[in-house]
C-alpha cells in the first residue's frame, strides 16, 4: 500500500472521531482567554443586524416597504454569516495547520471541513435566536419549511466545503487565494437579497434575472426568507411579496446540483493539489 | 535487490526532487509567463536519487548519514508526509512516527486533550485512547498536571508526554528520527528500553540518529545515504565503520 494516499473527504467519514477532535479543538482555542467566550458568536452578528437596521431599514426607510423588515434582515445575515466565516477559515485552514501537515501525514480533507464544522456550530445559537424572534411574532412553519431550512442549510455547508477545498489548496502555493476569498465574502452579502427584495433586481435585470438567481447563495437565503419571513406575514402583506418564481421547483435543484458540481470540482483539485502540501507549506 | 518474504516496507528507485520557489505571489508568476518564462522562478535539487531497499517486517534499520544527505526525506515518504516523483514506495501495516514528538500538541490545551487529540491524529480509537490512557500518563510521568495546559510544561514533560503517547499507538512500523535526544538521562534509558521492547515485540523498526554507538546497540540493519544517494547497506556495525571511515576521509 502506498503510504500517503487518501481518498479525499471519504477519509473524513471514517475519522469522524479525529474531526470531533479538531472541532472541539477550534472551538475551546477560539475564544481562549476571553471573558465573554462563546458569547462572541452572539455579540458580533447582533451588532452587524444593528447596523444594518438603522442605516438600511430606518434611514433609507426599507421597512417601510418591507413588513417585518427585522425578521427578512436577520435570516438573511444569519445565513451569509455562516457562509463567509465557513469560507473564510476553510481557506486558511490549510496554511494554518501547517505545522501539523508537514510532519504528519492525516487526511489533509479533514481541515477544511473542521472549519465549516466549526463555523456550524457558531450558526446553530444564531438560528436559535432567529427562530426565537420569529416565534414571538407569531411564526408557524410546515413541514416542507422545515425541510427547506436544513436544505438551505446543507446548500450553504456543502459550497462552503467545496469552495474552501479549492481555495484553501491553492492558498498553499499562492496566498493571493485569501484575498481573492476576501473580496468574494464581501460580494456575497449583497450578491443575494439579504438587505433589498429580490424584486428590486428583477426590476433592474428584466429577462437577465435567471444569472442572479444561479448563485446558489440567493437561493439559500430565498428559502430562509420563505421559511422564516413568509409565515409571520399576514394574507394582505403575502400579496405585495410574492415569492421568487420557481424556487422550489426549479431553482433549489439547480442550486443543489451547483454546489454538489462544485464541491466535486474542489475535491478533485485538493486531492491533485494537496501531494505537495508538505513540502510547499 | 534481494527478495524478502515478508516486506514492511518496499522502496524501488525512489526519487525526490525539491524545488524552491523564490515566490508565493500570483502576480510575480504571472509577469514571469508573460515575459516568455525568462529566468528561473525556482531552483531545484535531488533529495533522494534511485534510492531502492526492502525492509522485512520485524527488521530494525538505522537510516545513517551526514546532514543534509536525505534521510528525513526517506522518512517523511515512508510516512506519506511527502510522495515520491518517481519509484515507487510501498509500505505494510499502520505507521507511527516518532519525526517530530508533539507536532500535534495545541500549548492551549489540557495534557488530558492533546493525549487525545495527539492519540487520534496518529491513528488511535477513541475506545484505545480510553484504555490506554492511565498507561501513557503513567509512562510520561506527567501525574497531576495531566489537566493543565501544556503551555505550562517544562520541555522535558512535554517530549515525554508525546513520546508516551506515539509509543502507546501500537503500529507495525516504527519511524524514529532523533528521538533519543528526549529528556534527561533516566528517561532516555526508559526510552531506549520501550524501543528495545518495541523491537523485540517483531515490529519494524526505521531510526535515524547521530548518535552511532546508540544506533549499533538498537539496530542490526543500517542504510548509508550521501547526497541522495544510498552508498552502503548492511549490517549496521559495517556501515557505522563505513560512515566513520568517510566522514574522517572529508576532513
Amino acid at each position: 500500500m502506498p503510504p500517503g494516499r487518501g481518498r479525499g473527504l471519504r477519509d473524513v467519514l471514517r475519522d469522524r472521531f479525529l474531526l470531533k477532535l479538531l472541532v472541539r479543538k477550534e472551538i475551546r482555542v477560539r475564544y481562549r482567554g476571553s471573558v465573554l467566550g462563546l458569547m462572541w458568536s452572539y455579540l458580533k452578528p447582533l451588532l452587524q443586524f444593528a447596523v444594518y437596521f438603522v442605516a438600511l431599514g430606518i434611514f433609507l426607510n426599507l421597512q417601510g416597504s418591507t413588513p417585518n423588515y427585522a425578521i427578512y434582515l436577520f435570516s438573511g445575515i444569519v445565513l451569509i454569516n455562516f457562509f463567509t466565516e465557513a469560507l473564510g477559515n476553510a481557506t486558511r485552514s490549510i496554511v494554518e495547520n501547517r505545522d501539523l501537515i508537514r510532519k504528519i501525514y492525516l487526511p489533509r480533507e479533514l481541515f477544511p471541513v473542521a472549519a465549516v464544522w466549526v463555523s456550524a456550530v457558531h450558526f446553530f445559537p444564531q438560528l436559535v435566536v432567529l427562530m426565537g424572534a420569529c416565534l414571538i411574532v407569531g411564526w408557524a412553519p410546515s413541514v416542507l419549511q422545515i425541510a427547506a431550512l436544513v436544505v438551505a442549510f446543507l446548500l450553504v455547508a456543502v459550497l462552503a466545503t467545496g469552495l474552501g477545498l479549492l481555495f484553501g489548496a491553492v492558498n498553499v502555493y499562492f496566498r493571493d487565494s485569501e484575498n481573492i476569498v476576501d473580496m468574494i465574502l464581501m460580494i456575497v452579502t449583497w450578491a443575494s437579497p439579504v438587505l433589498y427584495v429580490w424584486s428590486m433586481v428583477e426590476d433592474v435585470l428584466g429577462e437577465w434575472f435567471f444569472l442572479y438567481q444561479l448563485n446558489p447563495m440567493t437561493v439559500a437565503v430565498e428559502l430562509f426568507h420563505w421559511v422564516f419571513w413568509y409565515p409571520t406575514l399576514d394574507a394582505a402583506e403575502l400579496a405585495a411579496a410574492p415569492m421568487p418564481p420557481d424556487l422550489l421547483t426549479l431553482w433549489t435543484p439547480i442550486a443543489l446540483a451547483l454546489t454538489v458540481l462544485i464541491m466535486f470540482l474542489g475535491q478533485i483539485t485538493f486531492r491533485r493539489l494537496s501531494a505537495n502540501f508538505a513540502q510547499e507549506l | 535487490m534481494e527478495v524478502v518474504d515478508d516486506p514492511a516496507i518496499v522502496c524501488t528507485t525512489v526519487q525526490k526532487e525539491f524545488v524552491l520557489r523564490h515566490t508565493r505571489s500570483l502576480k510575480e508568476a504571472l509577469i514571469w509567463i508573460v515575459k516568455g518564462r525568462k529566468g528561473d522562478l525556482s531552483k531545484k535539487f535531488d533529495a533522494l536519487q534511485d534510492v531502492s531497499f526492502t525492509v522485512a517486517r520485524g527488521e530494525t534499520v538505522a537510516l545513517l548519514g551526514l546532514n543534509g544527505s536525505g534521510k528525513s526525506t526517506l522518512l517523511k515518504l515512508i510516512s506519506g508526509v511527502l510522495q515520491p516523483d518517481k519509484g515507487s514506495l510501498l509500505t505494510k501495516g499502520r505507521i507511527a512516527g516518532l519525526i517530530e514528538v508533539g507536532a500535534g500538541f495545541h500549548h492551549d490545551l489540557s495534557g488530558r486533550d492533546n493525549v487525545y487529540l495527539n492519540g487520534a491524529i496518529l491513528g488511535m480509537s477513541e475506545s484505545t485512547i480510553d484504555e490506554m490512557f492511565d498507561s501513557i500518563v503513567d509512562f510520561a510521568e506527567i501525574g497531576e498536571f495531566i489537566d493543565t495546559e501544556v503551555k505550562f510544561y517544562s520541555s522535558g514533560m512535554y517530549l515525554r508526554l508525546a513520546f508516551s503517547i506515539a509509543v502507546h499507538t501500537d503500529p507495525e512500523i516504527f519511524l524514529v528520527d532523533e528521538i533519543l535526544a528526549v529528556g534527561d538521562e533516566p528517561f532516555q534509558r526508559k526510552c531506549l528500553a520501550k524501543i528495545k521492547e518495541l523491537a523485540a515485540a517483531g515490529k519494524t523498526l526505521l531510526v535515524v540518529s547521530h548518535d552511532l554507538d546508540l544506533v549499533s546497540t538498537v539496530c542490526e540493519r543500517g542504510i548509508l545515504l550521501e547526497h541522495g544517494q544510498l552508498i552502503a547497506d548492511g549490517p549496521v556495525a559495517d556501515v557505522v565503520s563505513e560512515l566513520r571511515r568517510r566522514s574522517r576521509a572529508d576532513e
